[in-house]
């Protein structure tokens, strides 16, 4: 929709024309959720595509996601053959309520800056040991895991002004085999939950990210794959019932049923 | 300047700092690029980058700046349609045709890959009309039309005559026109569900560069009036003013703001200070009845102030006899849920003063003469100095048989002389349109053994919102035909329409009667379960037939009348085709139970009150004929209809008639385009016109040959008058030369009312821990008399039955004191192409005695069925009675989790 707010677009070509912070200011990467709402407090926009930031880079330390690479590009991102989770930026991304036609505009940088809880780059980027590094306005970088990026329902670390930068998967995890479940009111929709489980070939440092059904990412490590009371004993510690998320996609009752169910079968599946 | 490409042509252009490729392209008046949500989720608006698809919504229009940018017009090449337009043209894909330049957009852009995943690759395009099974025959190859031949118009499927402009972006539907000096209008809506406005402060809007003017309750005519649109104004309250001083639902509107443009005009709603003195609030209708619950609205000296807009009681026979002679009974509590029409053009009117001088509304109505008439009360206008019409609608289902956008568009533009519009945001639909009244129906029916009903007892509770507009005729069919289709000799009913600080209900497909009909549909489900009766065979043996008295709680005499009965047969398709199956079994894995249901619903065509239509027809010289009728078009596809019932009586081909509907000026007046009207009362009007003109030819046939008129025949383009055949063409000269005109004029009126019944039957498995389920098999067979357009009358059932499906399992507006939690389509799911099953459609063979050519209404009581259906399929496989919609995955693992 139209942002009539908006009085200026400035497309720097570098961070320092940037100049001071102001609230009003926002960065644009996709647009496609700030464009999706009324942003009655936002009067300039700052074009990141004008940054020019390379997608994707590869290397033997692990995979760097731009902030401003589009979910397109993702989708179509084939890595070595070692990388077994490689397959899992699909199924995230088919996990997306949004149809492939914004995948051509949203970017992996503004779902997580997002931070909602069914945001499928969290869980995917969280699942895998993903790490962001932040630009703040003033000062050096800062690494935050992305499962400590999100704090709850939108909100995040970052502080005024402040960049998501990239997303660094290591090479470890993208290594690790994987299993993934989501669930869904609606054929196709919004998760309700998005759960992640990924471990190494000889069945060590099991990972269970669990995603939508919470406010933020809650992950559960096991130095080996649980059986399925210790996961479920470790589950009900780290997520009492109040623990989930309820909204229009389903109930905080019905979240935790389905992240009890979806886990084992990941923990199965896996083991 | 920067430079733009699109559609092969150049554009030097700057789009405003935030604004999206969707309005700069209309700007440019490129109006094939639709809004449907504005927001990403519907597609409408669905163009080409560079080849790749985007929402244009989302995408900020500096961004396409030097880039080739391709929308619906581009599309097609020099040498006709693009293969994709094509193929929707062959497959009729559309309906309203709103979502269909984003929809083949797309389409026309998915990969081989893509193309077989659609679920996946159509997640993106929302279509309200047509349940996406046409869609999937266009991207199958299917065709669903037929050959338009002389005298065989009436039963063919033949194409909405509008297909090509549809299909290549030309058709213009309400906002899609330029004017000059156009002004633009918003409203600011109530944050509060019930408030005395004290003050407001416009000092701060009027000060916003742009903003034209204000206007406050304090400007705007006081006079009360409803909403809602029916030819007799008296069923329905007036109690609503243009702008109001008391506030009665988050949503209502505050005040209206005109500026230059859409940006300045909501900048201006939110620089207005309002000074709300709060009042209580009460939002469920039970306890709005209570004595010192908040009333809303004060009434007049004479009668008592209450909540209770209205009540229906009745009773025939002796129900506590009845329940005494019964050998069992069901008694429960059913409710459903408010849900919204979702057309996929919002709604939206511009009002300006012609040339003429006279003042002229352009919208998006199902009612334009009622609306008209509505507004020349408001305004104080002479009819004749008032034209309202619409061009293409796009969707209705009911929340447009409703003046909510044409009166402050007018007033503003009397007021400032200059063109004034005001088109409605998605969410504007959810907070400010009309919805399904939400209603509570407590159901007591008992039977003997045999099955045979001894006594129905229904308690009916609508929460009619903040006005009633709807709310007293929607009850009023709630206590009517779900309650008549049965045949027992004891029936009682109560009925309350309740006012409350929620959105006010509206007409709805299926208008009340829908809410009934899920309740005693499950009942009778449950009366059978415990007489261990198969259910089909206890609806044979109770449902209404012919001789027997059509009546639901009253004794008065009715004018509904058999003109043809298909019950029978509809059962016994429905019970083969469950029987024979489709072979689509349920999921691996001990989880899933399955379960078969099936409901019917009983509709008499058209409503109780008042309705009538008009047509004209004329000859012409080059021997086609025109055809003017009042009904609206809104992708119910009455306007293909009309054509060819008109072109059977005459012996022509559709084609040869030219059609123009729902316009003040230029057609005969209409009711409105609601209550299962368009064929009955519409189409009859079309039907005596069309014969009158036949007898106009023929009589001037016979004078001009001094044949006897029995052996002169109109067929195609000439009269044969004994051995000569007489050219049309050469009549009508003749005509002219005496002031002979060839043009007839004929009005219709609805009495009595036929009767239509729709049977829906569905197997499904329900996944007993994740509560999903799955519709394997879903049937539906339909009395609707002789199709005048099979093609289309399927098209109709398949998306009364999609919204069935959308109401059972997906759809819920979620208010949270009065406030609604979710007024946006990603997080109100209407049905998308992923969530649809195939719905195999069958039509009973009767041809009505009382509808034109044999026709009975089609389009509304489709969807009556379906939720009932889902229910009692869902008891049969849990063994649970699921009594409130919807049936979301996280309901049922509720109600699956309290099973002892």
């Amino acid at each position: 929709m139209n942002l009539d707010t908006i009085t200026e677009v400035r497309r720097p070509a570098s961070l320092d024309d940037v100049g001071p912070w102001r609230p009003n200011y926002a960065w644009l990467a996709g647009g496609t959720w700030l464009f999706s709402e009324p942003q009655i407090t936002t009067d300039t926009l700052i074009d990141l595509d004008a940054l020019g930031w390379p997608s994707l880079s590869a290397t033997t330390e692990g995979l760097e996601i731009a902030a401003t690479c589009r979910v397109a590009d993702l989708h179509a991102f084939k890595g070595p053959a070692h990388w077994q989770a490689v397959p899992l930026f699909r199924d995230c991304i088919d996990a997306f309520l949004m149809s492939f036609k914004i995948w051509n505009a949203a970017t992996i940088g503004g779902n997580i800056v997002m931070s909602l809880p069914a945001g499928a780059m969290i869980s995917l980027t969280a699942a895998l040991d993903g790490v962001c590094t932040l630009w703040p306005r003033d000062g050096a970088p800062r690494q935050v895991p992305v499962v400590e990026f999100v704090t709850g329902n939108h909100s995040n670390v970052l502080q005024p002004g402040e960049l998501l930068r990239s997303i660094h998967l290591p090479s470890a995890a993208l290594g690790k085999r994987y299993a993934m479940r989501q669930s869904s009111l609606t054929r196709l929709g919004r998760s309700a939950a998005l759960i992640v489980g990924t471990v190494d070939g000889d069945g060590r440092n099991f990972l269970l990210t669990v995603t939508a059904a919470t406010p933020r990412p809650i992950q559960l490590r096991f130095d080996k794959t649980p059986t399925t009371a210790e996961l479920r004993q470790a589950i009900d510690e780290r997520l009492p019932s109040e623990g989930y998320f309820q909204d229009v996609h389903g109930s905080a009752a019905y979240k935790q049923h389905i992240t009890y169910y979806l886990a084992e079968q990941i923990r199965a599946e896996l083991a | 300047m920067s430079r733009y490409e699109v559609n092969g042509h150049l554009y030097a252009a700057e789009p405003r700092p935030g604004q999206c490729l969707r309005t700069f392209l209309r700007d440019l008046e490129i109006f094939g690029v639709k809004k449907g949500c504005d927001a990403g989720d519907c597609g409408a608006c669905t163009v080409w980058i560079e080849g790749k698809p985007f929402h244009s919504c989302l995408v900020p229009a500096f961004r396409a700046a030097g880039r080739r940018v391709t929308t619906i017009e581009g599309l097609s090449g020099d040498d006709g349609l693009h293969p994709v337009q094509k193929a929707f043209h062959d497959a009729q894909a559309f309906q309203c045709g709103f979502c269909a330049a984003g929809m083949i957009m797309t389409t026309a852009s998915l990969s081989s890959d893509q193309k077989r995943d659609l679920p996946h690759a159509l997640k993106g395009n929302l279509c309200r009309c047509t349940g996406y099974r046409s869609i999937a025959d266009a991207l199958n190859g299917k065709s669903n039309i037929e050959a338009d031949v002389a005298g065989k118009a009436c039963g063919a499927s033949l194409p909405n005559p509008f297909t090509d402009d549809i299909l290549t972006g030309k058709a213009r539907y309400t906002m899609d026109v330029a004017m000059d000096g156009m002004l633009h209008l918003k409203v600011l809506r109530s944050p509060h569900a019930h408030a005395r406005i004290v003050a407001i402060d416009r000092t701060t809007a009027l000060a916003v560069p742009g903003v034209v003017t204000v206007y406050t309750w304090q400007d705007v005519p006081r006079r009360l009036y409803s909403t809602a649109l029916h030819e007799d104004h008296l069923v329905d309250p007036d109690d609503t003013y243009m702008l109001d001083n008391v506030v009665r639902f988050v949503g209502q509107r505050v005040a209206a703001v005109v500026a230059e443009s859409e940006g300045a005009a909501e900048a201006g709603c939110r620089a207005l200070r309002v000074e709300y003195e709060m009042l209580p609030a009460v939002f469920d209708p039970v306890a709005a009845m209570e004595p010192g619950a908040p009333i809303l609205h004060n009434k007049d000296i004479l009668t008592d102030d209450g909540n209770v807009f209205c009540d229906l009681h009745g009773e025939i026979g002796d129900v506590a006899k009845g329940f005494g002679e019964a050998d069992a009974i069901h008694e429960m509590t059913y409710s459903t849920s408010r849900v919204q029409h979702v057309h996929l053009e919002t709604h939206g009117s511009i009002a300006w003063q012609g040339e003429d001088r006279r003042w002229h509304v352009r919208t998006s109505s199902q009612g334009p003469f009622a609306a008209q008439k509505k507004l020349c009360y408001l305004m104080g206008l002479k009819t004749r100095d008032l034209h309202v019409f619409t061009e293409r609608v796009g969707g209705g289902f009911g929340g447009k048989q409703e003046m909510i956008s044409e009166d402050l568009v007018l007033f503003a533009a009397m007021k400032l002389g200059r063109p004034v519009k005001w088109e409605w945001t998605r969410e504007d639909e959810f907070v400010g349109g009309t919805t399904r009244h939400q209603m509570t129906t407590h159901v007591k029916i008992g039977a003997r053994k045999d099955g045979t009903l001894t006594a129905m007892d229904v308690r009916v509770v609508s929460n009619t919102g903040a006005y009633g507009n709807h709310g007293s005729e929607t009850l009023a069919a709630a206590m009517g035909s779900p309650i008549a289709a049965y045949r027992c000799e004891n029936k009682k009913g109560a009925g309350y329409a309740v006012y409350t600080n929620m959105v006010p209900g509206g007409g709805f497909r299926g208008y009340g009667a829908s809410q009934t009909t899920f309740a005693i549909e499950c009942a009778i489900d449950e009366l059978a379960r415990i007489l261990a009766i198969d259910p089909i065979e206890m609806r044979r043996r109770n449902i209404v037939r012919p001789g027997d008295n059509i009546e639901s709680i009253w004794r008065e005499p009715s004018d509904a009348s058999f003109g043809s009965y298909g019950i029978a047969e509809c059962l016994d398709i429905v019970e083969r085709e469950l029987a024979r199956g489709n072979g689509v079994r349920k999921p691996e894995g001990e989880d899933w139970a399955e379960g078969t249901g099936v409901a019917l619903a009983m509709l008499e065509c058209g409503p109780p009150t008042e309705h009538r239509s008009g047509a004209e027809m004329r000859l012409l010289a080059d021997s086609t004929y025109h055809l003017a009728v009042g009904s609206s078009e809104m992708g119910n596809g009455i306007t293909t209809a009309h054509k060819q019932m008109a072109a059977s009586v005459l012996g022509v081909r559709a084609g040869d008639i030219a059609i123009i509907n729902a316009d003040t000026d230029r057609t005969p007046y209409d009711t409105g385009t609601f209550a299962s009207t368009g064929t009955v009362v519409a189409g009859k009007a079309v039907h005596l016109a069309a014969q009158a003109m036949r007898e106009d030819i023929v009589a001037f046939a016979s004078r001009h040959t001094g044949i006897d008129p029995e052996h002169c025949r109109l067929g195609g383009d000439a009269v044969v008058c004994g051995t000569r055949r007489v050219p049309l063409g050469e009549l009508h000269a003749a005509g002219a030369r005496i002031d002979h005109r060839f043009a007839v004029s004929r009005k219709a009126y609805l009495s009595p009312r036929t009767i239509a019944f729709n049977v829906q039957g569905v197997r499904l498995a329900v996944h007993r821990v994740t509560g999903e389920i799955r519709v394997l098999h879903s049937t539906h067979a339909a009395d609707i008399g002789r199709p005048i357009n099979p093609m289309q009358c399927r098209g109709q059932l398949d998306g009364a039955v999609a919204m069935g499906y959308g109401w059972a399992l997906t759809e819920n507006m979620v208010h949270d004191d009065g406030r609604m939690v979710n007024p946006q389509l990603r997080n109100y799911r209407i049905p998308a192409y992923a969530d649809m099953p195939h719905t195999d459609i069958f039509f009973a063979d009767t041809v009505d005695a009382i509808g034109p050519l044999g026709a009975k209404s089609q389009g509304e009581c489709g969807i009556n069925p379906v939720a009932p259906a889902v229910a009692n399929a869902l008891a049969n496989a849990t063994g649970i009675r699921f009594a409130h919609l919807p049936f979301t995955p996280d309901r049922i693992f509720a109600k699956l989790a309290e099973k002892p």
